[in-house]
């Protein structure tokens, strides 16, 4: 069986048709980052908005946890029955299951920046609008690239499917083999797929970790920092910033002896 | 109750089935798992991020490649269930190993100092307060288990995901319609059933719920997975 | 409002008293290098409060773990009623003793019966005599027995930090360790938190081991209270009265505080307070000021010209300290303190100056502890 799945990666046909490896892996792609950037074109704005201003939080919960609940194989072969086979049925099923990641990832993102940062912004004369380019969004930037996350392996996932509507992508090879009984082919795409979901799951992971708070450049969050220092609050933006002495912490404090027996055997 | 040709009530308890037991057997063995990471830090170093990785991978894939893992027959029932284990088992862990965090030192030094041995307290105090975010987990867990199943319909494994391929086949879009409704319908029963199994189990969190709280629940339950 | 006297215990005979918890040459030491504690040799003595004060990072809360064995030490002994604890069950040896930390730890889970019923539960006695004793300790520690049905969120801070106190006390445990219990509180709930655990000492008569890092709790609340500094080194362990009279070096001389010599006035009793008589009746009027009193001769109001003014702090005369004195004569508006008997009734007037005359007679700090 395994010679099999690696006779099939092998195949020289693999790498140079237009139906091999390259080509279908381009194609899965192309409509994953079609479907996502349409989503956060719509999502991410909306997102902002009700974190700034308070107002339909409710609505993003409800949309939230509605759709999370539509079995995707029905959402795409309804959206190609009613719309016909094609790519724009396609992307938009696959956009409709991005925004719910998008929007929440944004909103709570906007709504969690700590208030005292945004009352200083408002305090320093920053209009609204600065405010929510300038310190909410940067600040909010890591749950909203824990959205994209979301949101992109969920679509990565689904356009798997979406070979099933015809259409290409590296699930070709598992529905094709599924109809041909070839089942070297169906594996060799299931890994394609796994690893593609595990590189880009791993990569969104960098970029989360890279626009984290606290990172050198963020000249709003510093600025907001600086004053509320100034002010002598100890809450900020900065989850590392440490929140003023503590007459119960330091080295006299021990941490809870786990039950593992770490200090009492 | 036929429809659409289909014979619909063994379908649907098909599909319950497929969709709550994987969960509830993932559940047992993230208990274990999840306990584990939580006392062993090295543990939980390694099993933490490969349950996250476990969880990308997409279920069409994962049903395809269990027969290598398992030696089963490719249209064996058992791939899809024992995939969806997986997914449980990548989602609980993580909530397993969170839940017991959010046991506070106040209250574990206060045990710890009362006496309790190491079983009794997980028992006693851990697991009950862990439950909320337990709960959180499960939901998303079973919601997106119901989801799951129906994509086994491409593989000829899908219970109720099979009126979407016929009527896919057949272009006919009430058929399409009513699968969605029906597996949407069953998921959010079964979603109610877990805050009703959570209010049973952890009266205390009516009583004053922390703030924050809610709007953690609602986090935890948006990234389901396809 | 009557001031309060602190009330305490015989505390220079200690050395006659039973000794409890013994810590001998204890040091505790990380696998980092970090020196928690250093060297530590420290009685605690049956019925009293022994108070464990100093900075943080002085290695008071990890000496009071040790006794339950939540920290071991690297070097030395603790000894419980003269054994090892080294050598026992830790758990069975934590069911034996009360414990009481800064934010209560209640289990959010279980009622607040259910949480002071835990230990008797622990140690195996059914769930329903547990309860009953629960539902007691609660009246005891001055709760209504209804709050024994909430949950811990729905309680106040105060409120919650009484039944830590009631759950540390549920196992009937001869010793509690108190680990900043009081902290986490608003002053004032501070205070009757403080006072109750003083009356239910006077009740009960454990051994306490109390940690702080609050100089005027240790000095109110300890009959001996041992000052450490940074690194866990003992910098005096003396009565407080001692304390504030005679500290051993700079440290406990800066760290007792800059009103020390203010404080000291609480050990010092004011039997030998000369009196002077205050104008009571409408013809007195010396300066203005008369005491208006009651039928039974309790003191109501000054006034002047005409005027109601509050009395201030009243001074009770029975065990009452000079401190109280003082702030008598210093809070009243006309300038005179009056002190009064057990029942409230007038005795006299208190000149700040005949305070300060009393303080001079009495310098000798040891034959004015009481």
């Amino acid at each position: 069986m395994l010679t099999r799945i690696v006779a099939w990666f092998a195949a020289p046909a693999q790498w140079s048709s237009s139906t091999g490896i390259p080509a279908r892996l381009a194609e899965h792609l192309g409509y994953t980052a079609l479907a996502v950037l349409v989503a956060a074109v719509i999502a991410v704005p909306i997102g902002a908005w009700i974190g700034h201003t308070g107002r339909g939080r409710l609505v993003v919960v409800g949309i939230a946890n509605g759709l999370r609940s539509l079995p995707e194989l029905g959402v795409l072969v309804l959206f190609v029955l009613l719309i016909g086979l094609g790519l724009l049925p396609v992307v938009l099923a696959l956009m409709l299951l991005a925004i719910p990641p998008l929007l929440a990832g944004t909103y709570s993102g906007v709504a969690g920046v700590d208030p005292a940062a945004v009352d200083a912004a408002r305090g320093m004369g920053m209009t609204e609008r600065q405010i929510l380019l300038e310190v909410e969004l940067p600040n909010a930037l890591p749950l909203i690239v824990a959205g994209l996350r979301t949101a992109t392996l969920q679509v990565v996932a689904t356009a798997t499917i979406a070979a099933y509507v015809s259409l290409g992508g590296l699930g070709r090879y598992i529905v094709d083999g599924q109809a041909q009984r070839d089942f070297a082919q169906m594996a060799g795409g299931a890994i394609l797929v796994a690893v593609l979901a595990i590189v880009l799951e791993l990569a969104l992971q960098a970029l989360g970790r890279a626009v984290a708070p606290g990172r050198p450049g963020d000249r709003a969050a510093r600025r907001v920092a600086a004053f509320l220092a100034a002010r002598g609050s100890d809450r900020s933006s900065d989850p590392d910033r440490s929140s003023g002495p503590d007459p119960s912490s330091g080295p006299d404090v021990v941490p809870v002896p786990a039950p593992s027996g770490r200090t009492a055997p | 109750m036929r429809l659409f040709g289909e014979d619909i009530l063994p379908l649907a308890a098909e599909h319950v089935v497929l969709a709550v037991v994987p969960v509830l057997i993932g559940l047992v063995i993230s208990l274990v798992l999840g306990w584990w990471a939580w006392r062993v830090p090295a543990v939980r170093r390694v099993l933490v991020p490969l349950t996250g990785v476990l969880y990308t991978i997409p279920s069409l894939a994962l049903f395809v490649v269990m027969p290598l893992i398992l030696g089963t027959r490719i249209l064996d029932p058992l791939n899809v269930a024992a995939a969806l284990v997986l997914y449980a088992v990548a989602l609980l862990v993580r909530t397993v190993v969170d839940g017991l965090d959010e046991v506070p030192d106040d209250v574990m030094t206060a045990a710890v100092a009362m006496g309790y041995r190491p079983g009794g307290l997980l028992v006693g105090v851990q697991l009950p307060l862990a439950v909320p975010v337990l709960i959180g987990g499960l939901r998303v867990a079973t919601v997106s288990s119901f989801s799951l199943v129906a994509v086994g319909a491409i593989i000829g494994q899908g219970a109720l995901g099979a009126l979407f391929t016929q009527g896919f086949e057949r272009f006919y879009t009430a058929q399409i319609v009513f699968g969605l409704v029906s597996i949407v319908v069953l998921a959010l029963i079964f979603d109610a059933l877990w805050v009703l199994v959570g209010r049973l189990l952890a009266p205390w969190t009516r009583a004053a719920r922390g703030p924050g709280r809610s709007a953690a629940e609602d986090d935890a339950t948006v990234g389901a997975r396809v | 409002m009557a001031t309060i006297c602190a009330h305490k215990r015989v505390a220079h005979l200690s050395a006659s008293v039973r000794p409890v918890i013994e810590f001998r040459d204890v040091g505790k030491a990380y696998p980092d290098g970090t020196v928690a504690l250093r060297s530590l040799s420290l009685t605690a003595r049956e019925g009293q409060i022994t108070v464990l004060v100093g900075p943080s990072g002085c290695g008071k809360t990890t000496t009071l773990r040790m006794v339950n064995r939540m920290v071991d030490p690297t070097s030395g002994q603790v000894l419980l009623d003269g054994a090892d604890v080294g050598g026992r069950d830790p758990a069975a040896l934590r069911r034996g003793i009360g414990y009481v930390i800064q934010n209560a730890g209640l289990f959010p889970h279980r009622t607040v019966l259910d949480n002071v019923a835990t230990v008797p539960v622990l140690l195996g006695r059914s769930r329903r005599e547990a309860r009953t004793t629960a539902a007691e300790l609660l009246e005891r520690v001055g709760l209504d027995p209804r709050v024994g049905s909430r949950y811990p969120a729905q309680l106040s801070g105060g409120q919650q930090q009484r039944v830590g106190v009631a759950r540390a006390l549920a196992g009937d445990a001869p010793v509690l360790l108190m680990d900043e219990p009081f902290s986490a509180v608003d002053p004032v709930v501070r205070a009757d938190l403080q006072d109750e655990l003083l009356r239910l000492q006077s009740d009960l008569g454990r051994t306490i081991l109390f940690v702080t890092h609050d100089i005027d709790e240790a000095i109110r609340l300890g009959d001996m209270v041992a000052v450490l500094r940074v690194g866990g080194t003992l910098a005096q362990f003396a009565h407080p009265a001692e304390l504030l009279s005679s500290p051993a070096d700079d440290f406990v001389a800066e760290f007792v505080g800059r009103d020390r010599g203010y404080r000291r006035l609480q050990f010092l009793g004011a039997g030998e307070l000369t009196l002077t008589d205050l104008p009571t009746g409408p013809d007195d009027g010396e300066g203005g000021w008369v005491l208006v009193l009651d039928d039974d001769r309790r003191p109501v109001t000054w006034r002047h010209d005409g005027q109601d003014v509050a009395v201030g702090s009243l001074y009770r005369a029975d065990g009452g300290s000079l401190r109280g004195a003082l702030d008598a004569a210093l809070s009243s508006p006309s300038g005179r303190g009056v002190a009064v008997d057990g029942d409230g009734r007038l005795l006299g007037g208190i000149d700040a100056e005949a305070v300060i005359a009393l303080l001079h007679r009495s310098s000798d700090p040891a034959g004015a502890a009481r």
